[in-house]
């Protein structure tokens, strides 16, 4: 017997299913009965039952790219709040390797890092590294605040979410599986991508999201919604789980691409040469990022276990 | 017939005050709630799980609550002087230990969860109200947990056995017995008795207030649902 | 140990250079502002504050006790806060801390110094007995300018609270059961709190502002404009200029806040 649909709302200890179901995520075995232990969506495959959180803190997992702020710094490491119960640490020699230098120069107290998790040992304390692209300290630019939980919501599927939004405002995202999002763009469209970020948040588990935030987006932006596309977008199911790895691979591809393309954009803008600052701050992106390839293989990096966890 | 007896507020002897839950009151808070029961106004906010830097508090393979239940100076008659005292440490104690058996701390280990418990009125019953209000405040802040606290209390006024004692009727009454349980299982979390009752009497009293648990229990769903549902 | 990310310091610091905050506001311009009387049946005095994200309650207990000295025939009035550790991960249980204290006593300063309470009406006889009112602020959530909800929330309460009417029979006091009489209240007061970022004073902080913010001003004022009370905190100086500009336009807002009462 089971007592529930999938995407029902359910509130700890409600009896979901008997014995012949599984136990999944947020659910427990009790007495012969499937119970939630949270206040989540059911999450329903063949005979095996989750419920999706709606509200939970971040705990660190091998592989995950999240936010982090410098909050000290020691000899031979950083310590980093990851809006976690648990903090990270980011070690020295993720960094410079053997080389020693002088750590509050590199990074210092209230920095923001984009950073993956190495490991997490036994207390649940996650190591940190920045072997990947666009890892490292951001410059300039916004944190917003979500439930970690509202995350998947946020990228949408096959990031259709986070990509509208990019394209749109034209500002730069990078969010974090801790719930920290960094977006950069002109002042006003960073308020505005603020405001729809929170939106999502707020009605994540409402269907029909992506439509309503395109609106929202067009009408503030070119005081218009959006023409009617003759094919209507499939609406997307309102879906809280993690997106599939394949998602977060292209999400960092896209990434990447951007990226690119503004490294090329600016090359341009270089080649004017009317923006000496912007020419300063390329540079020192491209050293940036020349090092980084130089110090990791690739290859290496799609190995890493951010990938493999999720299969 | 002891059902044909009408309380000094006009309830029977089974009827609980009105009651009115709301879940997420707060902002900064991680998980809060607000519960009106009679006089009773209770606020309740939950921080956590969070790192703590309380060592010697932590458990290497859990995570630990701390229970904070304060009364405001002016939630009684004549004021009370801000701060602890002996009895709210108790009830402080109590809460924390009628909470923790339904608490999933195992995901969560050297990790510290605060609940603070404020009573902004007082009208007898606050420990059990406090503890209804903590439970729904924890599922507010996703804390995992086995099942949803209640509690309610039975007593004795007039030699009758009545439920959800008033602050009258714990004054002038015989008996008063608070109690938090588990509404799924039906394990007891919390039990307390003050006065005289006899074997029978307290077997009665129990009952009572179990069955008012589940009523109570009934209106914490009733909040979650409303703060989280859509439609 | 709440390190403001160095980013999130430019960023406001850079749309408050452009006039701009980051909920949209005016530089001057206020959060949503509620307030509720008569929230706490127990209380003769009571008040609920919602500005923007923060809430305060204030309850207030009249006793009977005796003068100081000095003034036998004056009323006492003692402001007392607990930044309760519901209201911000931050706040720590136990006692009072040194901004619980600082905050109770500029909201005091205020109510005091304006001799809005007319406290010789709280005599009940001279030298011996006299009310005393226990005005007792609860901070229940924090999103920033605590001193503004707070003057506001104690305003409010003052103006709902009603006492026992009080009398002497045989020397003792007797304390009517049903007589109350208003609190006597020959005028309003509010707080306008500024902060300064960058080079420019803004009006009522949110909790990043004030985290990020180099001084901080307080400034109370009366309903007819008169300054009543002021205080200046944060870590770095004001200039003369920058005082004057708050006296200045607290005046004007302080209009606006008591219209609320």
């Amino acid at each position: 017997m089971i007592y529930v649909e999938n995407k029902d709302l359910v509130i700890p200890g409600q009896i979901l299913a008997d014995d012949e179901y599984y136990s999944g995520r947020g659910t427990f075995k009790d007495n012969g009965k499937v119970c939630s232990s949270l206040i989540g969506l059911v999450s329903l495959r063949n005979k095996k039952i989750r419920v999706i959180p709606l509200k939970s803190k971040y705990v660190p997992k091998k592989g995950d790219v999240v936010i982090g702020k410098i909050n000290d710094v020691r000899f031979s490491m950083w310590d980093v709040d990851i809006n976690s119960p648990y903090s990270g640490i980011l070690p020295a020699f993720e960094v410079f390797g053997r080389e020693k230098k002088e750590l509050n120069k590199v990074y210092d107290v209230g920095d923001v890092l984009f950073l993956r998790v190495v490991d997490v040992d036994e207390i649940k304390k996650a190591k940190l590294g920045l072997k990947g692209r666009g890892m490292g300290k951001f410059k300039g630019g916004i944190i917003v605040d979500i439930a970690p939980t509202k995350v998947p919501r946020l990228i949408g599927k096959k990031g259709s979410m986070i990509n509208m939004i990019k394209d749109k405002t034209k500002c730069k995202i990078v969010v974090g599986q801790n719930g920290l999002v960094w977006v950069k763009g002109d002042e006003d469209m960073e308020q505005l991508t603020k405001n729809i970020i929170h939106l999502i948040e707020a009605e994540a588990h409402t269907s029909g999201l992506t439509n309503k935030i395109k609106n929202k987006l067009y009408l503030a932006i070119d005081g218009e919604l959006p023409p009617e596309e003759a094919p209507e977008e499939q609406e997307e199911e309102f879906v809280l789980e993690k997106p599939k790895l394949q998602n977060f691979k292209e999400e960092l591809e896209q990434e990447e691409r951007e990226a690119e393309e503004k490294e090329a954009e600016e090359e341009e803008e270089e080649e004017k040469g009317d923006k000496p600052n912007i020419a300063k701050v390329i540079q020192e992106l491209k050293r940036k990022n020349k090092s980084k390839d130089n110090t990791l293989s690739y290859g290496d990096n799609s190995n890493n276990s951010f990938i493999l966890n999720k299969k | 017939m002891m059902s044909e007896m009408i309380r000094e507020d006009g309830r029977k002897f089974n009827e609980l005050r009105p009651i009115k839950i709301e879940a997420g009151v707060l902002e900064r808070a991680d998980g809060s709630a607000y519960l009106e029961v009679g006089g009773n106004k209770i606020l309740v906010a939950v921080y956590g799980p969070r790192e703590s830097y309380i060592r010697r508090l932590l458990e290497p393979n859990s995570g630990v609550i701390r229970c904070r239940y304060n009364m405001a100076p002016f939630s009684v008659d004549d004021r009370k002087r801000p701060g602890p005292d002996r009895r709210s440490s108790e009830i402080s104690k109590i809460t924390a230990d009628a909470l923790r058996p339904a608490l999933m701390l195992e995901n969560y280990p050297r990790s510290m969860i605060d609940i603070y418990i404020e009573v902004i009125e007082a009208e007898g019953g606050t420990r059990c109200a406090g503890i209804t209000a903590a439970a729904v405040a924890l599922v507010d802040a996703g804390v995992p947990m086995k099942d949803i606290v209640v509690g309610c209390a039975a007593g004795k006024v007039n030699d009758e056995i009545v439920l959800d004692l008033s602050e009258v009727e714990d004054k002038e009454g015989q008996a008063d017995v608070p109690i938090a349980m588990m509404p799924r299982t039906g394990e007891i979390t919390l039990l307390q008795s003050d006065g005289d009752l006899t074997e029978e009497e307290f077997a009665k009293a129990i009952d009572l207030a179990m069955e008012g648990c589940r009523q109570v229990s009934e209106l914490q769903k009733e909040a979650l649902m409303k703060k989280y549902s859509t439609e | 140990m709440d390190i403001v990310p160095e980013i999130t310091r430019q960023s406001i610091t850079n749309l408050v250079k452009n006039d701009k905050r980051e909920d949209g506001r005016e530089l001057t311009e206020y959060r949503d502002i509620s307030i509720e009387t008569n929230v706490i049946s127990k209380a003769e005095g009571s008040a609920r504050v919602k500005l923007g994200g923060t809430q305060v309650i204030v309850g207030i207990k009249p006793q009977l006790g005796s003068p100081f000295p000095d003034t036998p025939d004056l009323g006492v009035l003692m402001t007392n806060c607990e930044m309760l550790p519901m209201a911000d991960p931050t706040f720590e249980p136990g006692p009072p801390s040194d901004d619980s204290i600082e905050l109770a006593r500029v909201v005091d300063r205020g109510i005091r110094e304006s001799e809005l309470v007319e406290l010789d009406k709280l005599c009940v006889e001279e030298g011996k007995h006299v009310w005393m009112l226990f005005i007792d602020l609860h901070i229940i959530d924090n999103c920033g300018n605590l001193f503004d909800a707070c003057e506001l929330a104690v305003m409010a309460a003052l103006k709902s609270t009603k006492l026992p009417v009080a009398t002497i029979e045989d020397e003792e006091v007797v304390l009517s059961e049903d007589e109350t009489f208003d609190l006597p209240i020959n005028n309003e007061l509010a707080l306008c709190t500024f902060v300064k970022i960058g080079d420019k004073m803004i009006i009522d902080p949110t909790l990043e502002e004030e985290r990020v913010a180099s001084a901080r001003l307080n400034v109370g004022v009366t309903k007819d404009g008169h300054i009543c009370s002021m205080q200046k905190g944060g870590r770095q100086p004001l200039t003369k200029d920058e005082i004057l500009y708050c006296v200045n336009t607290a005046i004007t807002k302080v209009k606006e806040l008591i219209e609320h009462l």
